[in-house]
This record gives C-alpha cells, sequence and structure tokens, in this order.
C-alpha cells in the first residue's frame, strides 16, 4: 500500500484491476440505495478530517457498488465537490501542474459528467491519518485480487485492523488461497489475532506459526505477552504460553541481532565506497604525482553538475541518463584536469606548498564559476526508477538500492583503474614516471605528457565519483568541499600512492564510523575516526601499505 | 512676446527639474538590506534579498514615503557571521540608514544584536526563530516556538495520537533550543522519557542511512510515532531522499519539519514525501487574493514564473509594511520615534488575519499544518482558528516562566516577574 501512495505507475495499476474487478469483487452488507449513496458523498464533503473517519468506515461496510471506486479516488486526490452546487464528482486524472480544467465522473453511473475549471472546484482533502484508514478499507476489497503481491499487500494492510470483520474475511480468504506466499501472510494475521483468543490452545498454537517470523509487529506483541505489569501479574495468565512466547522472542530477537550487524555492516561498506571513489582519484594525483589538489573536490562537483545537464538534455530519457552522464562526467573532469595541469600546477611540480595554494585558488574560482551559470540553488538530479527503492532481503534487513549500485560501481571503477595501470602501455608508462623520472625519460617516455594523462585520468575519476554523489547529497557549488577532507584522511590512512590501500583504507574508516554512530552520534563519530586516525599515523607514518624499494625514497 | 513666453516656461522647467534633481538626491529614505549574497546561506537569503527590493520598489511607485523615495542599501555580509557585525555598522555608522531588513540564521541575528543596541538601530528580523530573546531594536516578524513548534506537536499528538516522539535537529542553536522547549512540553503532557529519542547531526550531514534505520526502528514499538525535524539547510535534502527510499511513509511515521518549505522542495523530487508534514505561518498554496496578488507580483518582479513563494518572503512583507505604517503613525523614520510606535501597529497577512506588532517586538501570526504535495506544494490540514500571539520566552522551561518582555510599560526585554528585576542580555 505503500507503493501506491509513492508510485503513480503502480497506483494506476491497481486503478485498472479495482475497475476490472469491480462487480466480480465481494460485496458485503446489504446493497445501499443510491440516495443514501449520496448522502454519505456529501457527509464526506462537509465533515471534519476527524470525522471523515467515521464516515469512510461506514461507507466501506456500506456495500454499494461504488464504494470502491469513490474511496479509492478520494486516496488519490480525485474527489472533488463542485462549488456552486455543492454536488460531487470524480474526476479521470488528479490536477496536475498546468490542468485548469477537470474531467467529472458521475459518482453514481461512473459515466463522463462533462468538466469543470479547477476555479470552481474544491478538492476533498485526505490526511496521513485518513489515508491509512482508506488503504485498510481497501484493502478488503484487493484481498480479492488477482495479482499474489496486492493480496499478500493487502492482508497486510489488514493486519493493521484486526477487529471481527476483518478476520472473518481473512479466515474465508485463507480457505480458497492457492498461492503459498499470500497464505503464509494470512496464517501470520490469523496467528496474530489469535494471541488475543480467549483460550489458551489456539494462542500456544499461534505462537508456534509465529516463532519463526522476523516482523517487528509480531516481536512486539509477543514481548507484550510475557511483560510483568507493575503489581507482579502478567498480562499472559496460562504459564505455558508464556514460557512459549518467552522462547519466540529470544529466537526472534537473536535474529533481529544478527540482521541488525548484516546491517550495520553493509551501511558501513556504503558509506566506505564513497570514501573509496572520492580517494581513489586523489590517491593518483596526490599518491603518484605528489600534487596535492585541493580542486579534487570541484572535479567531482563538475562530476555532478555534468549529471545534471545531461539529464536536463535528455528530458526523455530519465531512466538512462545517468548511464550517459558516466563518460560525460569523466571527460569534462578530465579535460578541466589536464588544463589546470597544462596552465598551472606543471610549473610548479617539487614545491608542494605553492602548488596546494594555487589548486585552492583554482578551487574558488570553479566554485563562482559554477554559482555564476548555474545560480547558488540546488539542482536537482532524478533518481532513476532503477535505484531507488530497497532490496527486502527479509522481514527484518532490508538495503537500499542507490546504496548497492554505488558499492558495485566504486569496486568496478576500482578494477578498471587497476586494469589501466597495470595492464597497459599508458599505465606502464605512469608507473616508471612516478618511480623514476630521469630513468623513464631516458627510455623514451615523455614525462610530460604522461603527466597530463596521469592528472587527467585522477581527475576523470573525481568526476565519476560526482556522478554517483549527485544521487546521494545535494548538487551545489559547495559540494566538493564537504568530502575533500575526508578523502585527503582515507589516502593518508591507506599509504600515499596505494590505490589497495585507499581501498582498504576507506572501507574500514566508513564501517568504524557506522560503528561509532549509533553510540556517539555523527558529531562524536567522527571526531573518534580523526583521533584514531592520527594515532595511527604517529604509529605508522606511511599508511596501512607503505609505498616499497626505490619509489619510496624519492618521496 | 510668444517666443520670450515660451522661452521663459522652458527655463522655469530646465531649474524645476534640476531643483527636484537636487532635492531627490537629498531626500531619500535609506533602507538596508543585510542578507547573504554569497556563501551557504545564499540559496534561502537572496529570495528575501529580492523580495525587500520588491516591496522597496513597490512603495516607491506608490509615491515612496513621507514624501520622500526609498533607496535600497544592499550589502553582502557572506554567510560569516563576524561579517555580518561589520557589516551592520557600515549600514548604521556609514551609510545611516533608517531601517535594516535582514539576518537569517539565529548566530548571525546574535552577531549583529551588539551593534543595533550600540547604534540605535532597527532591525526587522524575517525568520522563525527559538525565543529567549526580545531586543529593544529588533521586530522578530518570524515565528516564535509557540507559533510554530508547540502547535505542531498538539496537532500530532491530539489529531494524529502520536505517542512516541523523534526530535531529529542539526546541531546549533536553533535546534537545540527548539527542542529544549518541545522536551520540555512533552514531558509535561506525560510522554515518559523513554519515548522521546533526541539527536542531532551536523550542517550539510549526507549520510542518512544509519539514522533513517535507527528512526524505522524506534518506531516499530507499537506506538504511533512521528519525527519532529529541525534539520536545518542543505542536510534536509539526502535525509527525505534517504526516508523515501528506505519506504519510511508519512501514514508510518510521519515528519513534521520547520524550516522546509516550498523553495526546500523545488530542489527535490517530492513524490516520495507526499504526506509528511511542515509548520509554517504562511503556504503559497493557501488561495486568498491578496495571496494571489502577491503571487503574481513576485513572479513579474524576478521573471520566472515558477519560483515559489515560502514563510520568511512572508514575515518581509508582513515586517516591511509594519515599518511602512509606523513610520506614517510617527511621521518620521527617527529611529527611537519609529520604535515607540510600533507596538499596536496592524497589517494584514497574505494568508488572512493580521499582524500586529505586540509590546514584546514580536507580532500576532496565524499557525498551520500543511502536508507535501507531489508538487512540492502544501495541502494545509489544520490551522489555528485566531492569529497566535508570539512569546519571546517559553512557558514550559522552568528558566523562562517567571520571564517576561514588554517594551511600552516595563522597557525591558528580560523581566522577572518574582523578582522585579529587569536583567539579561537583552537589558537596557
Amino acid at each position: 500500500m505503500k507503493q501506491s501512495l509513492l508510485r503513480p505507475g503502480v497506483r494506476w495499476f491497481f486503478l485498472l484491476l479495482l475497475l476490472a474487478s469491480r462487480g466480480a469483487g465481494p460485496v458485503y452488507g446489504q446493497s445501499s440505495s443510491d440516495d443514501t449513496f449520496l448522502a454519505t458523498l456529501g457527509e464526506l464533503r462537509d465533515a471534519s478530517f476527524a470525522d471523515k473517519d467515521d464516515v469512510v468506515e461506514k461507507s466501506g461496510q456500506s456495500g454499494h457498488r461504488n464504494v470502491q471506486a469513490v474511496l479509492t479516488a478520494l486516496l488519490e486526490d480525485r474527489l472533488y465537490f463542485r462549488n456552486d452546487d455543492k454536488k460531487v464528482f470524480l474526476v479521470k486524472t488528479a490536477a496536475g501542474e498546468d490542468s485548469s480544467a477537470l474531467d467529472l465522473i458521475d459518482p453514481v453511473t461512473l459515466q463522463g459528467a462533462g468538466s469543470a475549471s479547477l476555479d470552481n472546484l474544491t478538492k476533498i482533502g485526505t490526511n496521513n491519518h485518513l489515508r491509512r484508514i482508506l488503504q485498510t478499507t481497501l484493502a478488503r476489497f484487493r484481498l480479492s485480487s488477482a495479482d499474489a503481491s496486492v493480496r499478500v499487500q493487502a492482508a497486510r494492510d489488514i493486519e493493521q485492523n484486526l477487529d471481527t470483520g476483518n478476520v472473518q474475511l481473512l479466515r474465508e480468504r485463507s480457505a480458497v488461497e492457492t498461492d503459498s506466499r499470500v497464505k503464509d501472510e494470512l496464517a501470520a494475521g490469523l496467528a496474530l489475532a489469535a494471541l488475543d483468543s480467549s483460550d489458551a490452545q489456539p494462542r500456544l498454537a499461534a505462537i508456534s506459526t509465529l516463532r519463526h517470523s522476523l516482523r517487528q509487529d509480531v516481536l512486539n506483541k509477543l514481548q507484550a505477552l510475557i511483560e510483568k505489569s507493575p503489581d507482579g501479574s502478567f498480562a499472559e495468565s496460562d504459564e505455558h504460553v508464556r514460557l512459549a512466547a518467552a522462547a519466540a522472542v529470544k529466537s526472534i530477537s537473536r535474529l533481529h541481532a544478527l540482521n541488525s550487524g548484516v546491517e550495520t555492516l553493509f551501511f558501513g561498506f556504503s558509506l566506505g565506497s564513497v570514501l573509496v571513489l572520492i580517494a581513489i582519484g586523489l590517491a593518483i594525483t596526490f599518491g603518484v604525482m605528489g600534487v596535492i589538489n585541493m580542486a579534487h573536490g570541484e572535479l567531482m562537483m563538475l562530476g555532478a553538475y555534468t549529471t545534471y545537464v545531461v539529464q536536463v538534455a535528455m528530458p526523455n530519457h530519465k531512466e538512462i541518463s545517468i548511464l550517459v552522464a558516466i563518460p560525460a562526467a569523466f571527460l569534462v573532469a578530465a579535460l578541466t584536469g589536464i588544463l589546470i595541469e597544462r596552465t598551472i600546477i606543471r610549473f610548479l611540480y617539487g614545491r608542494p606548498l605553492e602548488t596546494l595554494l594555487a589548486t585552492f585558488g583554482v578551487s574558488l574560482i570553479l566554485q563562482q564559476l559554477v554559482r555564476s551559470i548555474f545560480t547558488a540553488l540546488n539542482r536537482s538530479v532524478v533518481t532513476p526508477n532503477w535505484m531507488s527503492g530497497t532490496l527486502q532481503l527479509n522481514e527484518a534487513l532490508a538495503i537500499t538500492y542507490n546504496r548497492l549500485y554505488i558499492i558495485i560501481f566504486t569496486l568496478l571503477v576500482f578494477a578498471a583503474l587497476m586494469l589501466i595501470l597495470r595492464r597497459t602501455r599508458v599505465g606502464l608508462q605512469i608507473r616508471a614516471v612516478s618511480q623514476n623520472r630521469a630513468m623513464a625519460k631516458a627510455m623514451g617516455i615523455r614525462s610530460e605528457w604522461v603527466d597530463a594523462l596521469t592528472f587527467g585520468l585522477g581527475s576523470g575519476i573525481a568526476g565519476v565519483a560526482g556522478v554517483a554523489l549527485s544521487q546521494l547529497t545535494n548538487v551545489n557549488p559547495n559540494l566538493g568541499q564537504s568530502y575533500i577532507i575526508d578523502s585527503f584522511m582515507v589516502v593518508v590512512f591507506g599509504g600515499v600512492g596505494s590505490l589497495w590501500g585507499s581501498m582498504v583504507g576507506g572501507m574500514s574508516m566508513g564501517v568504524v564510523n557506522e560503528l561509532l554512530e549509533p553510540y556517539a552520534g555523527a558529531v562524536l563519530a567522527k571526531i573518534f575516526v580523526l583521533i584514531a586516525l592520527i594515532l595511527f599515523i604517529q604509529r605508522r607514518p606511511r599508511g596501512l601499505f607503505p609505498p616499497t624499494g626505490r619509489a619510496s625514497e624519492n618521496q | 512676446m510668444k517666443s520670450k513666453w515660451i522661452r521663459m516656461t522652458g527655463l522655469l522647467l530646465a531649474a524645476g527639474t534640476v531643483f527636484s534633481g537636487i532635492a531627490k538626491a537629498q531626500d531619500t529614505i535609506k533602507v538596508g538590506i543585510l542578507h547573504s549574497l554569497s556563501g551557504t546561506m545564499a540559496i534561502s537569503e537572496t529570495t528575501l534579498k529580492d523580495t525587500d527590493l520588491m516591496m522597496i520598489d513597490e512603495q516607491n511607485k506608490k509615491g515612496g514615503l513621507l514624501g520622500k523615495k526609498l533607496e535600497a542599501v544592499v550589502v553582502d555580509p557572506a554567510s560569516d557571521w563576524p561579517l555580518f557585525a561589520e557589516k551592520a555598522q557600515e549600514l548604521l555608522e556609514k551609510d545611516k540608514v533608517a531601517v535594516v531588513f535582514g539576518c537569517w540564521t539565529s548566530v548571525s541575528r546574535k552577531s549583529v544584536l551588539p551593534v543595533f543596541e550600540k547604534d540605535n538601530g532597527l532591525l526587522f528580523y524575517p525568520v522563525q526563530y527559538e525565543g529567549e530573546e526580545s531586543s529593544k531594536n529588533v521586530i522578530y516578524t518570524g515565528a516564535a516556538p509557540n507559533q510554530q513548534a508547540i502547535p505542531a506537536v498538539e496537532y500530532l499528538m491530539n489529531q494524529i495520537g502520536v505517542k512516541r516522539w523523534v526530535l531529529e535537529g542539526t546541531d546549533y542553536v536553533y535546534p537545540r533550543t527548539t527542542n529544549k522547549i518541545l522536551e520540555a512540553y512533552l514531558l509535561s503532557k506525560g510522554v515518559k522519557p523513554e519515548d522521546i529519542s533526541i539527536n542531532y547531526t551536523p550542517f550539510g550531514y549526507s549520510d542518512w542511512q544509519a539514522r533513517v534505520a535507527a528512526i524505522k526502528k524506534f518506531g516499530s514499538a507499537g506506538k504511533k510515532t512521528a519525527v519532529v525535524s529541525t534539520i536545518n539547510g542543505d542536510a534536509n535534502v539526502p535525509f527525505y531522499k534517504e526516508l523515501g527510499n528506505q519506504k519510511v511513509s508519512a501514514e508510518d511515521i510521519p515528519v513534521v519539519a520547520f524550516s522546509v518549505g516550498e523553495e526546500e522542495l523545488s530542489g527535490l523530487d517530492a513524490k516520495p514525501l507526499v504526506g509528511h508534514l511542515a509548520a509554517w505561518n504562511y503556504f503559497e498554496s493557501i488561495s486568498t487574493p491578496a495571496n494571489k496578488a502577491f503571487i503574481t507580483q513576485w513572479h513579474a518582479f524576478i521573471k520566472n514564473p515558477k519560483r515559489t513563494t515560502n514563510d520568511p518572503m512572508e514575515a518581509s512583507y508582513i515586517g516591511f509594511n509594519l515599518w511602512v505604517k509606523a513610520v506614517q503613525k510617527a511621521g518620521t523614520t527617527d529611529v527611537d520615534k519609529v520604535i515607540a510606535a510600533l507596538p499596536g501597529v496592524e497589517t494584514p497577512n497574505l494568508t488572512g488575519g493580521i499582524a500586529k506588532v505586540l509590546p514584546n517586538h514580536h507580532i500576532t501570526k496565524p499557525v498551520y499544518i500543511g502536508e507535501v504535495r507531489a508538487d512540492g506544494q502544501f495541502d494545509v490540514v489544520w490551522k489555528t482558528d485566531t492569529t497566535v500571539p508570539g512569546e519571546a520566552w517559553s512557558r514550559y522551561l522552568p528558566s523562562d516562566k517567571d520571564i517576561t518582555a514588554d517594551w511600552v510599560t516595563l522597557k525591558c526585554g528580560n523581566y522577572n516577574k518574582a523578582t522585579k528585576t529587569c536583567s539579561g542580555q537583552n537589558f537596557k
């Protein structure tokens, strides 16, 4: 039901389904006349939000053939009344940004009834509470939907309100249900209801059904059974039931702890992968070339803005624009990087302090440039549908797709970079120049050209990191500043010049941060990580993976 | 004869133009605008600078004030708090402005406060804030906590039946003070301490995954849970994105925000946020003739029909109109006389009702609770019956209980009714 609000596509699917199954669906109670139905609609129009709850409940029970259509319309902001005669209508499509008139549908005949301008119509509004009630009410209709996943969700919605009528409905459905997932859901719902039974036997049976459930509401309910009230008596009177409940709570809690451990680890890797993505670009420019590039963050920002520009340039392909943005961002950032290297940095090799100041200046210039072109306002980069939402591994563990894709993406970029450095001619030249410039020159390598290329490669990776960041944070001119410190920390921690060091360093910093955060809070966790890092550098000044051999002597 | 006559007229006309030109140069009223046009706060504050310019432009088209034209003096304090004080001093001492409209963050207001009190300036502050302050030289046209935070929590408690509370904020003075007041309020209403979770994150925080997961867990204890968000600025976008991704829907755990308005939502895809709440004293979607006219005027002035309006803009609008009326009432722009004239001055709100300056230098405001719509606007789901008078000192904090502000009879911003003494930082 959450999806029905979140995604218009799914919502429309429901609607079509509802319209298709209308008449074939379950009808309970007696059919009321159209007059009472219209009177109920009148009540709906005039009621306050609190009173609308009752009206919706009442109309849900009324059994009029159009109840489902009308309540669905109410849920989807498609129920209006005309200002001049106060008549209630459904409208075909919800009001959009540019609509001035709406097509009306008569609530009794469900036929078109002309159109009216938006100024002459008033929407019958809903609030969160009312939408929840509408969903539970509508779930009763959806329980006989043709789609099994809709039925699962409907059963879940009905469980929010387990009164006798709803329990009866679940029981009836479970007698005819064939799909195993829906069957399990119905069984869980019935077991939850049976926990309130007056006999001990059904309660015991219910506990054994729910014993392996990972659901939080099940855990809460079982926990309530074994809780002691202040006067020493138990909510649950039967000792056998209590023991069974205690055992179930124990096993469920253990599984929950396991799942939350996995979740924390995932969060750590996801934060770490962002750090790695940012740091490997820096590992090349800072590590391999020895250039402290303060504009690295701004190159990421350029990547993020490229994502935005690509998205605006292809308005009809929002789902794939981010894929196009990856090479585009690489190119934009790489070319900018090469430009910076050719015009500024190459005159300053071997003078780290001056490079630092010069690139800091460049970072300010880039920021202001972007601010002048795009304004200081945040730009919104749309997350494609395939990147939003969660992957539900089980009841207690869900991981978000965008983070998952970013972890995969980081690994891919890392692997590609490794390949370039280890297996290509350019990579060989880059390594040769970084190890011994004079000797590399003697072997006929154009070291100037390699310098530019190396810097371009590091900058390009920053641009690609910007694409990933555009999915996680705000795209604005200050984007780079908030990450530059972290990325330097990762490079120093991992060992200057070592890609593997950045990988291990970034991931472990991410995990440690996420482990600390629930106990220490976001600010303190970061401080602890920083202190730990300083202590570590004191012990091992060259980081986790110190450069070895001749290369280390040059640095 | 005739040609001589024409020549005379021409001379007179020319002289007239010259003189009126001189008169114009001398007789303008200078209005200071102290909003950041660069740095992190530029996103929000540039809009208010434009609103002020629009109001000044409008007033000049009406013939100015007291027969003089208004002249805007715009400075850029660049989101740098000490620079706010320097720029304020420059406006008051060098440009000798009659009034200043400015500041957004509380820290910038605290920074300019001593300057305004020393140089006896007049500041109109247009943003909701944490209260605990009343200065002779400041008129607070944004909401005090009892005009935004407390009504929002009351709505959740009484209309939605919320029993468990997450107070999530950015780590600085406004969220910390507001949450202190809210916690005291909730405890006074019988909420158990274990049902309140308070957490702070830094400015610009973007790694929300663990926090949102924790909120989900806190909310799954079987009691209706809501998040009261005082998260400020940029951190909101990734926060709401993560809520959408982890499928925390407004029906399960509604989030009510005090710093998220139309402008903030225009920067993101609002569909996953439908149903989450915001408490303000103004929403662009409220359909009144005055509001429609204001929106049309804004679109024409900014030359962009897509730009949204928001609550601090309305507060700037109200502040400007209050100042104009007070100047007309006093017949001068002299700061002392205008300040004396201000209490009691009234101007209509854009959404209905009257904004009236109170003796404590706060104003009366209506309170609205809105739910986010898919198009980034808000549907009002609740509002107060009448306007609510702003309270500088919260009645829910034990330390503030006896303190009152009154610049008409007591002439004090921090007056202890129990000990009958005037003290504290706003002592005069």
